[in-house]
């Protein structure tokens, strides 16, 4: 799949989604959802920005299975903050992981819009996750060698090639210094990782997963190595985020109190969304 | 981008992987040097060789050569006329040198060549190699007045003294004259009766002479040994040579305790000279013979062993001139292409045209081939070695490369997450390998060109830390160690150790490819 012909059909749902957002916080958006899938397939249109289908993993540990997901089935729609609550093991990085194409699940589907994407072929979801997806982590997972612009830039400098972003730099650093601003770390364009705080970290990793404009925000825990605080600032800025921008977040977490300030919760138990 | 700037970061961040470069820098700066010297001695060498030896030698078996030069001059200059510049023809005989130390007879193997010194000086370099001015300028076998070398002419004053060299000529050989005269004298005013030993067996020559000086010989008494003089009937030493010869200088110099030169023979003495004649079966002949020049080429095989004499005087002792024609013998022709002839075809054309049977016809090269190849030989295997060398360094580079894959799985992880593809994540760690090979190699070219280039001076530091002569310029020859820089032969080493480079990296570089993202981001 192409980003263009995604890029097409985002632009053609992005109507029917703003209609969505009036009154997603009402019972009877997700009324909407479960019935469209307790009927798959009925509806055309796409209500839903991400969605997996009867999701199944399990991982090897020599001899043994150890069944994680089994049978997942979630459907997130567009300009959704959607928290996955789950006990820690329970799988929800796996499921994570699978919709932002980092795994291949065993069974089922993951669609993104109307299209499949976890059979894509290894560069077609590199693409995806350099572009739609923006990714954050519990450890922020930034690079140590790179001060906080550089790692704001990386998905950049990946997605254009050399010369390509050498023609673009100017512009590149300005949207990275702009972001950084509006994670408030302008003062900390030059700083390593090791001289940022948690928080700085991970605000830093947030700006690098908006760098390339993505639809779709996963965030891992992205509290869990965080005092309430710098927790809370965090759940702050991807709340601006969907409110301001639509910009659809699925967040996995074990914290009740952080799911509570999603749009929705779901819950992970025994491989199932519940 | 960010493979280059990633790239960079480790190279500045892993100081490990710059000491596994070391070891190529190391190994490109010795094979540097290696080659440099060794293509400097061999171009050296061959330049010497060549120096002696004609382009091309037309050589008959066996002693008695081939009938009438002037015909197979003929002959090949019809075969091979555009390209041949100059040919002489020349006797080669092996021979006996004697002459006398004190009270002892000493006798050398030499390899005595009979040569026309106008045309031979034609076809080879030989002249230059001899020790005085103005045979260098036109050879010639007439004993000079003096003024001989008194160090080697290309080693400067720095080299050693030639002990008796101010004296070499005629002054010599008139003092040589007068105490033989006084020795005479003084023996005839003691004994009243001279006595000439009593020969004991008339086929050695020498046999029975053990007075202390050569004068002991009376005139008469060298007439009947040498058989009878040809200039005059009474020989007046002090005045008349022998026919002349010119010896190889290894033939007549011994080193004194501090590195002088002392001489055995000096241009002015008499020596004898042994050989075969040229009939069936060969019969010994020999002649006295007056040095009157050394012969110094620096390649000692033929320094040791090459005595010169006319060629008209060697064929007339050696019976090769037909008493009804007079047309003489000669055992080879030496020719001298023009520039820039094909040697190798010009050889096969000869070769065809005569038959292999009676001619052997060889270029200087195939002549001297055991040696050359020799000389190859030990260059490809000290090559062989030192690229060991560099690849042990590249062993190096695969397991830090490996140990830096390890600490880096989680942000190659990242990279992934973040959309790098394989090949992207690849290329960081191929980058990586080459750069850090043209670093290495980099170094290593401008550490051995340096010391190519200071090669004396480092020299000269060795020896003065060691208190040891290193290279010693008299038994080299050489004054500074001779060296080749070939622009080609760099251009394999560095490319050499690049691509073990490279190769070293890509096992590495593919398990990064291959790395699962989200068992990267997983490894703690
Ligand atoms: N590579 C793996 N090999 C074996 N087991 C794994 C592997 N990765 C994860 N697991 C197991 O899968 C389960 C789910 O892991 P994970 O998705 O990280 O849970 P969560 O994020 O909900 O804490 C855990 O029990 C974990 O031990
Ligand atoms: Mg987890």
């Amino acid at each position: 799949m192409s980003s263009s012909t995604s890029q097409a059909t985002d632009d053609s749902t992005g109507q029917s989604a703003l209609q969505t957002t009036e009154n997603r916080h009402s019972e009877g958006g997700s009324h909407i959802l479960n019935t469209w899938n307790a009927d798959e397939n009925s509806f055309q249109e796409s209500f839903f920005q991400i969605a997996a289908r009867g999701v199944h993993k399990k991982y090897h540990k020599g001899a043994n299975e150890i069944p994680v997901l089994q049978g997942v089935d979630i459907e997130i729609r567009e300009g959704e903050f959607l928290a996955i609550v789950g006990q820690s093991g329970c799988g929800k990085s796996t499921l994570l992981h699978l919709m932002g194409t980092l795994d291949r699940p065993d069974a089922g589907e993951i669609y993104l819009a109307d299209n499949r994407i976890d059979n894509l072929p290894a560069s077609a979801r590199d693409r995806l996750r350099n572009e739609t997806f923006g990714l954050i982590f519990q450890f922020y997972h930034l690079l140590p060698e790179l001060n906080a612009l550089g790692n704001v830039l990386l998905p950049l400098m990946i997605r254009h090639g050399f010369f390509g972003y050498l023609r673009n730099r100017r512009d590149f650093r300005k949207r990275a210094k702009a972001l950084l601003d509006k994670v408030r770390l302008s003062h900390r364009l030059r700083h390593k990782p090791r001289e940022l705080s948690g928080g700085e970290m991970q605000r830093t990793a947030i700006a690098r997963a908006l760098i390339n404009q993505p639809r779709v925000l996963l965030a891992d825990e992205p509290t869990g190595n965080l005092d309430r605080v710098a927790g809370q600032e965090i759940i702050e800025i991807l709340r601006n985020l969907n409110a301001s921008e639509n910009l659809t977040i699925v967040m996995v977490t074990h914290d009740e109190k952080i799911a509570q300030q999603a749009d929705r919760t779901v819950r992970l138990v025994e491989g199932r969304i519940e | 981008m960010y493979k280059l700037i990633l790239c960079w970061r480790y190279l500045q961040t892993r100081y490990i992987a710059l000491a596994s470069v070391i070891s190529v820098t190391l190994g490109v700066a010795t094979l540097i040097v290696v080659n440099s010297v060794m293509s400097g001695f061999t171009h050296e060498m061959q330049h010497r060789i060549h120096g002696i030896l004609s382009d091309l030698v037309f050589d008959g078996h066996g002693l008695e050569g081939f009938s009438d030069s002037r015909w197979h001059m003929d002959r090949i200059r019809k075969i091979a006329g555009d390209d041949i510049e100059a040919m002489t023809p020349t006797v080669h005989v092996p021979a006996m040198l004697n002459y006398r130390v004190g009270q002892r007879w000493v006798h050398r193997q030499v390899n005595f060549i009979g040569i026309d010194a106008k045309t031979y000086a034609q076809v080879s370099d030989c002249s230059n190699y001899l020790q005085h001015p103005e045979n260098r300028m036109e050879p010639s076998f007439q004993l000079r007045e003096g003024g001989y070398d008194l160090h080697d002419r290309e080693l400067g004053d720095e080299s050693p003294y030639r002990h008796g060299m101010e004296m070499a000529g005629w002054p010599h050989r008139r003092r040589l004259a007068t105490e033989e005269k006084a020795w005479l004298a003084a023996q005839k005013k003691n004994r009243p009766k001279l006595t000439i030993p009593e020969r004991v067996g008339r086929s050695d020559p020498f046999s029975g002479i053990d007075t202390p000086l050569r004068a002991a010989e009376s005139e008469a008494g060298v007439e009947q040994r040498w058989g009878p003089l040809s200039k005059s009937q009474v020989f007046d030493k002090a005045t008349q040579q022998e026919t002349g010869v010119i010896i190889g200088y290894a033939l007549a110099q011994v080193l004194g305790h501090e590195g002088d030169h002392y001489f055995l023979v000096l241009p002015g003495d008499d020596v004898k000279l042994t050989f075969p004649t040229a009939g069936t079966p060969p019969k010994a002949v020999s002649g006295s013979f007056t040095v009157v020049d050394f012969y110094q080429s620096k390649m000692s095989e033929y320094d040791s062993a090459f005595v010169f004499a006319p060629i008209k005087k060697l064929q007339e002792m050696r019976g090769m001139i037909d008493p009804t024609t007079g047309i003489a013998n000669v055992n080879s022709i030496q020719i001298k292409l023009r520039e820039g002839a094909d040697l190798e075809a010009v050889r096969d054309k000869l070769r065809a045209a005569f038959p292999p049977e009676i001619y052997a016809i060889s270029t200087w090269r195939d002549k001297q081939g055991p040696l050359l190849a020799a000389v190859q030989m030990e260059t490809a295997i000290l090559n062989i070695l030192l690229f060991l060398i560099i690849a042990v360094a590249g062993f190096g580079i695969l397991a830090i490369f490996f140990m830096i894959v390890v600490e880096k799985t989680k942000d190659i992880g990242i990279l992934k997450s973040l959309g790098a593809s394989g090949a992207g994540v690849m290329a960081i760690f191929l980058s990586y390998g080459l750069l850090l090979g043209s670093v290495g190699s980099g170094a290593g070219l401008i550490l051995g060109l340096l010391f190519v280039r200071h090669i004396d001076s480092v020299r000269k530091g060795v020896e003065w830390l060691s208190g040891q002569p290193v290279f010693d310029p008299s038994i080299y020859y050489f004054q500074q160690i001779p060296t080749l820089v070939d622009p080609r032969m760099i251009v394999w080493v560095i490319a050499g150790a690049m691509a073990i480079a490279v190769i070293a990296s890509v096992l590495p570089a593919l398990r990064a490819a291959r790395l699962h993202p989200v068992e990267a981001l997983r490894y703690e």
